[in-house]
């Protein structure tokens, strides 16, 4: 028998709870529950979020259901509209209805959300005086601007300047009254409040300013307001936003402890254990949210434990808030007003409109408010919530993300001019219209869902800059950023950092062991864990652990890489890109023997042999081997090319011997696994002829010595590298670069290349421990060198020797196959 | 009726896995899961004809290692959000042995 779970509430918060849970079932439903939802609202679960823009006659209601009538069908969900719970009764657990039912509970799901502050004045109970908070309140307002000319809205926050706006499109004349001086005063400081009050009263708002309501007058029907001073203004409608409050009178009723909101802990459970709650009714470590953001995150870990599963937790958040106003942008997050011992770095540009302003305490961000220009808002938050130090490039950060060099950036004013057709992901050819059409017609909040549904910014990722503004301007604040942590992927909870440490503090030395320890959700993992684990187990226990190539990208376990076609290419290294003439000659005859259709070049300095049928690859490797080459690795997450330059031996320009040293770099490092692809060069002078200064390491040889650099990256965002040092001698070179190989090998998550990790963990903490800290440096440095002791061992020699053959000998077998039509369907 | 063709010792195949059937007309993969279950299924994604042979295996579902395509083996359908179906051959283990039925697809 299955157990019965109710959910009080069918909005936002409770059913993306059911969303989650049905995320850790198989079929649909939930294998583990009966499920009934109760909603007071005659409708299915709808995006409430967007009853501003229905407001303002930007979308239909149509356009804002999240989930239809069908999909609770699909889902085996019971589902009560229009009929509100009245009673809960714990000793028997059952609820009882207004209309008259009885629903029977094993487990229950209070997320009744909140009900709009009605400021207790004579008057208030009044026809035409409303809250904004349903679909109702909405075709209440729609239908007065019908028939009524002036409208009152009391409160000036985000939800009152929504509603504001919204009536003013709908042709009413409209007057917000606000009893404090500045609007928005919990999101916003006095300038940008200013500011923004400037632009509203030019779309044509009126405003009445620390003005405190009295009464609300008028016979059966609202005729105006009054106020404390006297004053006294029209209205035929009268809309009360002065803000939420928890929806919690039925648990009150039960007895479940409640403060401001329903009292839960880290696991969403109330007191009574089989109850949960989520959402705006909550109240968690002192915190009541009124954002989805946050309740989001509610749902997940009490989709969790609903699934019995248990390992998650729910910390808080941090919050950020955007105005719905077409064409006022503006973003606020954190402590914005700066307190003792605070700086606040601010840019104000008048003409242009535009106000920045960041609080900073010791270096790291504390809140942020945008006005005008909120491009980098979403990078302020990440900062802020990373608490990420600004050290680095604290003289620019006003300036934004787009400075640092970050070419992926989008600016969201900018994406929403663009057309429909516009091509957004280049890589998997997505518009901008079949983006937004995805957001909008199947419910997407995060990326996550953009990149599962639509495929953009799955590849390369150049465009999800592009995709977040995207999301962002669709959806609102619904959409959340960037979340606390990321998990490594949808088989676990836990961050790549989670992992990396686990495996060391607790001696995980095996892919099942990891995924015990961690609980992970899948027993195989998939192919986005799975190779990050294998890379992570292989970092930190070289000497022990036995590579797992099932957990390998195909390129890695074919030591080739595979091309559309699926055959491979073969680059053999050539170490510092320096070639001899029997070597050429070798590679020529392998390319005659084998019909190799075409050679070329590459931009690492070695040579491409393309179109390798998979079996030919180990014959084709052993006459390699013969004549004196390795892999180049031109296919891993590893260390690929030196590339050098002419240097003092031959140019009169070089220096100090650059190719020379470029070979003992390759020597030293080739053959060791990465993180992601790590390319270094050596140039022989400052002309910088090898393109050190985009490189995860460069040399650049100067006559006093080397200037070393890192985190350098010539791909899809350009970044150039950051000053290391300078040193003295080539055995310094080598002690550096291979030091700094090896933290990146131990710290950095896997897939994620020097640049943005350096970015990330900040230059000033790797120049602290590669420089100041000599012995870490040398301990680093021999951890690299242990570690290099089992890597470099020729792959291709091995396989030429016959390891792993069953990957490139196909069986051959003399069988009938099914009808060939078939076979060719495609 | 079914036509089953002894093909390789179970052994044979690397746990999630898979080895290439060439029949001279077609390539056919025969997978290997870690719970020792096995699966045909032409080689060939129906997004664009990847090798899914060189895939990772977890779970019943294989990634094609060109654009990452899920694909379930028993039934040879995209998982997901993508759409696409490529054909799948009955597979079966015997005595350490697995037969495929390369007639019934
Ligand atoms: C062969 C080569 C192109 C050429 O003919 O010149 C090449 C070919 C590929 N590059 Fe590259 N890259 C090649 C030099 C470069 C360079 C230039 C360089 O190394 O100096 C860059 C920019 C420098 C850099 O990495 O910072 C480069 C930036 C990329 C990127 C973007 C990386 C990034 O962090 O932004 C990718 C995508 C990735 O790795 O995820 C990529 C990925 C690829 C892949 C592996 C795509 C794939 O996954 O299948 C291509 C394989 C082609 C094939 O089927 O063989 N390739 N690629 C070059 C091989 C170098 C070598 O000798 O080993
Ligand atoms: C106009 C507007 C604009 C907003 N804009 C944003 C924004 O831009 N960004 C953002 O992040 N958030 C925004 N919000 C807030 C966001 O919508 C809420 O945080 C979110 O909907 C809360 O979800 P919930 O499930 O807790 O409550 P709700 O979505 O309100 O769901 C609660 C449901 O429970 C029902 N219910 C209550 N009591 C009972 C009962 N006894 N029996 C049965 N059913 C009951 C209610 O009728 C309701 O349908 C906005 C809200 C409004 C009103
Ligand atoms: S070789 Fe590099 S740049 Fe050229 S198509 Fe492939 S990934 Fe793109
Ligand atoms: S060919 Fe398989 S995913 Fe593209």
């Amino acid at each position: 028998m299955k157990e019965k779970l109710v959910l009080i509430g069918n909005g936002m918060a409770g059913v993306r709870t059911l969303e989650e849970l049905f995320k850790h079932d198989e079929g649909a439903g939930s294998d583990l529950y009966d499920i009934t939802v109760i909603g007071a609202e005659p409708h299915p679960n709808y995006n409430r979020i967007m009853l501003s823009p229905v407001l303002a006659s930007e979308k239909t209601i149509d356009d804002i259901i999240l989930n239809t009538v069908e999909w609770y069908t699909e889902n085996n969900i019971e589902l009560i509209t229009g009929d509100a719970v009245t009673e809960i009764n714990r000793v028997n657990q059952v609820v009882n209805t207004e209309a008259g039912r009885q629903v029977a509970y094993d487990r229950l799901l209070i997320a009744t959300g909140s009900t709009p502050f009605i400021i207790p004045v004579p008057g208030a109970e009044k026809e035409g005086v409303i809250g904004f908070r349903d679909i109702y309140d909405v075709d209440t307002m729609l239908e007065a601007a019908h028939t009524y000319k002036k409208a009152v809205v009391i409160g000036g926050g985000l939800l009152g300047l929504e509603a504001a706006n919204g009536l003013m499109k709908q042709g009413m004349d409209v007057t917000v009254v606000h009893l404090l001086d500045s609007l928005m005063e919990r999101q916003l400081d006095k300038t940008a409040s200013q500011m923004l009050k400037l632009s509203l009263e030019q779309k044509g708002l009126n405003f009445m300013m620390e003005a405190q309501t009295a009464e609300i007058t008028g016979d059966k029907r609202v005729s105006g307001v009054k106020f404390a001073d006297g004053w006294e203004v029209e209205a035929d409608l009268v809309v009360m936003a002065m803000g939420i409050r928890p929806n919690m009178s039925l648990a009150e009723a039960a007895g479940i402890y409640c403060e401001r909101g329903i009292v839960v802990n880290d696991t969403m459970q109330t007191y009574d254990p089989k109850i949960y709650a989520v959402g705006e009714c909550v109240q968690h470590r002192n915190e009541c949210y009124g954002l989805v953001a946050p309740l989001f995150e509610q749902a997940k870990v009490a989709a969790n434990h609903l699934a019995k599963l248990g390992s998650t937790r729910y910390q808080g958040s941090m919050t950020s808030t955007k105005l719905k106003v077409t064409g006022i942008d503006l973003f606020s997050a954190g402590d914005f007003n700066e307190a003792e011992g605070d700086e606040a770095l601010v840019l104000q540009d008048p003409s242009q409109g535009v106000y920045k302003k960041l609080v900073i305490r010791d270096d790291k961000i504390k809140g942020a408010v945008l006005y005008g220009d909120t491009m980098d808002g979403t990078w302020y938050f990440q900062l802020m919530r990373d608490e990420a130090s600004i050290a680095d490039f604290r003289n620019t950060i006003m300036f934004g993300q787009h400075d640092l060099g970050d070419a992926g950036h989008g600016d969201a004013s900018a994406v929403m001019a663009l057309p429909d057709s516009a091509e957004i992901c280049g890589c998997n050819g997505v518009s901008k219209g079949d983006i937004v059409n995805a957001i909008v017609k199947v419910g997407l909040f995060t990326l996550e869902e953009v990149q599962a549904h639509t495929k953009a910014s799955s590849s390369c990722g150049s465009c999800t800059g592009l995709v977040e503004s995207i999301l962002a301007s669709t959806v609102g604040d619904g959409y959340d950023a960037t979340p606390n942590k990321k998990p490594v992927c949808a088989c676990t909870d836990y961050s790549h950092d989670e992992v990396i440490d686990a495996i060391k503090t607790h001696e995980l030395k095996s892919m099942p062991a990891v995924r015990e320890f961690l609980e992970w959700k899948t027993p195989d993992g998939c192919a986005a864990c799975r190779p990050a684990l294998n890379y992570y187990l292989l970092a930190r226990w070289p000497e022990e652990y036995s590579d797992d190539a099932q957990s390998r990208f195909i390129n890695e376990r074919a030591h080739g890489n595979i091309q559309k076609d699926g055959t491979y290419s073969v680059v053999p290294r050539m170490f510092g890109g320096l070639v001899k003439p029997n070597e050429l000659r070798a590679i020529a005859d392998v390319c005659d023997k084998y019909d190799v259709p075409e050679m070329k070049v590459t931009g690492g300095q070695r040579i491409d042999l393309f179109g390798v049928k998979k079996e030919d690859l180990p014959p084709m490797w052993k006459d390699l081997s013969a004549a004196g080459f390795v892999s180049g690795h031109a296919y891993g997450k590893a260390m690929r090319t030196v590339k050098t330059c002419a240097g003092k031996t031959w140019c009169r320009f070089g220096t100090q011997n650059s190719t020379g040293l470029g070979v003992k770099l390759e020597e030293l490092t080739w053959g060791s696994w990465m993180p992601h692809k790590f390319k270094l060069a050596v140039s022989g002078c400052p002309r910088n002829c090898a393109e050190a200064t985009i490189k995860d390491f460069g040399v650049v040889c100067v006559d006093s010595g080397y200037e070393l650099v890192i985190g350098g990256n010539g791909g899809i965002k350009v970044r150039v590298t950051d000053q290391l040092t300078k040193v003295e001698t080539e055995a310094e070179v080598l002690e550096y670069c291979g030091a700094f190989c090896q933290m990146y090998r131990e710290e950095a998550h896997y897939l994620e290349r020097t640049a943005p990790w350096v970015e990330r963990v900040g230059l000033s903490s790797i120049r602290e421990r590669l420089l100041d800290d000599e012995k870490q440096r040398k301990e680093l440095y021999q951890r690299f060198k242990l570690s290099q002791k089992y890597a470099q061992i020729d792959p291709w020699k091995a396989r030429a020797e016959g390891e792993a053959a069953h990957e490139f000998t196909p069986l051959k077998l003399q069988v009938e196959t099914g009808s060939e039509a078939l076979l060719e369907v495609s | 009726m079914s036509n089953w063709t002894e093909v390789v010792a179970l052994q044979e195949i690397p746990n999630m896995g898979s080895r290439i059937v060439d029949t001279g007309k077609t390539e056919i993969a025969v997978f290997r899961t870690s719970d020792d279950q096995v699966f045909a299924i032409r080689n060939a994604c129906p997004h664009k004809g990847g090798p899914l042979s060189d895939g990772i295996v977890h779970g019943n579902t294989v990634t094609c290692p060109l654009h990452n395509w899920k694909i379930d083996l028993a039934s040879g359908e995209a998982l997901g959000p993508d759409e696409g179906c490529s054909n799948v051959f009955p597979a079966k283990v015997e005595n350490g042995q697995v037969f495929v039925d390369f007639l019934m697809a």
